[in-house]
């Protein structure tokens, strides 16, 4: 039962992000968010390899398990060239993608070297616990990366609707999943609570970009600075 | 301890952004000017106040639904239910927290409008497809 509501949320999501894919083709815009097209073709790929080897060898097979961490580790990635992408479109006007990419392909070097440091001091451990601790903190600093985006966002003046849409629900995304993943490492005995969490959240990133795209027109644009709970 | 440190900045964040997101939504559609049956209908003229969300709501879910909006609908829904959170229990302590927290709910009330009136061209539009075909 658990593994058959997990497949049924996988399909929708790997559904809707084919779907999102194939309108940014059809409508043209998939140069303009290349990396965000790329991400999603990705993950819907993966979503289907999961929903193969789930159906093969059952949700607490060691295939499974091990196939799950790994490819959310390398989509968590996939996810870091996605906010490359949209820092920058932010960034497109002062000409410091560039440095930016330099710094961000640094930052995630950083961030496997800092967890394997950890992991190896606590003891000699299995290497799924390795990839629950990369996990975390990956999700946390793409948390840590999109905060600084947006704070460049409400800096520049950044107008156009759709993307600060996109990187709003990006912060939604890597937040709730830094916060599972820490729960996770800290209450490990409730697994079975933390199973059905990643499938629910991981339909919420699909969902709020695919309103970005099919509801708001790239022509629109609103002020950041009403954004905030406190007015600037 | 880097676990919690991790899990409580996250909250913090996550809180941020979902306000921000809901935000943006709703900025989007307050530039929607209402039309005169929908504001007949939920009894918004001018401004809408928080009171109005749970009729315009009931409305909102009497008309078929519109995919592109259903996921808007969700977020602003929770984002009103975490404002009449706020409102019932640390605006009682800031008074100028409660005057914010009504202003949202109003916006929050607006967006289900402008919501229900996307709806209910939806349904015309569907109608007149049936009816030529």
């Amino acid at each position: 039962m658990p593994g058959l509501v997990i497949n049924i949320l996988d399909l929708l999501t790997a559904l809707l992000q084919a779907s999102i894919v194939v309108v940014s083709i059809a409508k043209g815009y998939s140069r303009r968010y290349l990396t965000i097209n790329l991400y999603l073709a990705a993950s819907t790929i993966v979503l289907f390899s999961r929903y193969y080897i789930l159906s093969q060898h059952g949700l607490l097979s060691a295939e499974y398990i091990y196939f799950y961490y790994y490819s959310d580790a390398l989509l968590t990635i996939g996810l870091y060239f996605t906010l490359m992408g949209l820092y920058a479109t932010v960034f497109e006007e002062m000409k410091a993608a560039q440095y930016l990419r330099v710094f961000t392909i640094l930052l995630l070097i950083g961030t496997a070297a800092f967890t394997c440091a950890v992991v190896q001091q606590s003891g000699p451990r299995m290497i799924t616990r390795y990839v629950v601790e990369m996990s975390q903190n990956l999700y946390f600093v793409g948390v840590v990366l999109t905060y600084v985006l947006w704070g460049a966002i409400l800096k520049l003046r950044e107008t156009r609707t759709r993307v600060i849409q996109l990187v709003l629900s990006l912060g939604v995304y890597f937040s709730a999943f830094a916060g599972n993943y820490a729960l996770r490492n800290l209450y490990p005995q409730m697994h079975v609570v933390w199973e059905f969490v990643p499938p629910v959240l991981g339909c919420l990133l699909p969902l709020s970009w695919a309103r970005a795209f099919w509801s708001v027109s790239e022509e629109a644009r609103l002020a950041p600075s009403r954004l905030m709970a406190v007015p600037r | 301890m880097m676990a919690g440190i991790i899990l409580a900045c996250s909250i913090v964040l996550l809180l941020q952004f979902f306000v921000s997101y809901c935000r943006s939504l709703i900025a989007v559609s307050s530039k929607q000017v209402l039309s005169p049956e929908v504001k007949d209908v939920t009894g918004i003229q001018r401004t809408a106040s928080g009171d109005d969300f749970k009729r315009v709501m009931q409305l909102l879910q009497l008309c078929p639904e519109r995919p592109e909006d259903k996921n808007g609908v969700q977020a602003i829904g929770a984002y009103f239910n975490l404002l009449s959170f706020l409102r019932s229990t640390l605006a009682r302590i800031v008074p100028s927290m409660r005057a914010w927290a009504e202003s949202e709910r109003g916006h929050c009330a607006y967006f289900a409008a402008v919501a229900l009136e996307r709806r209910i061209s939806f349904s015309r539009d569907m109608l007149a497809q049936q009816m030529d075909s």
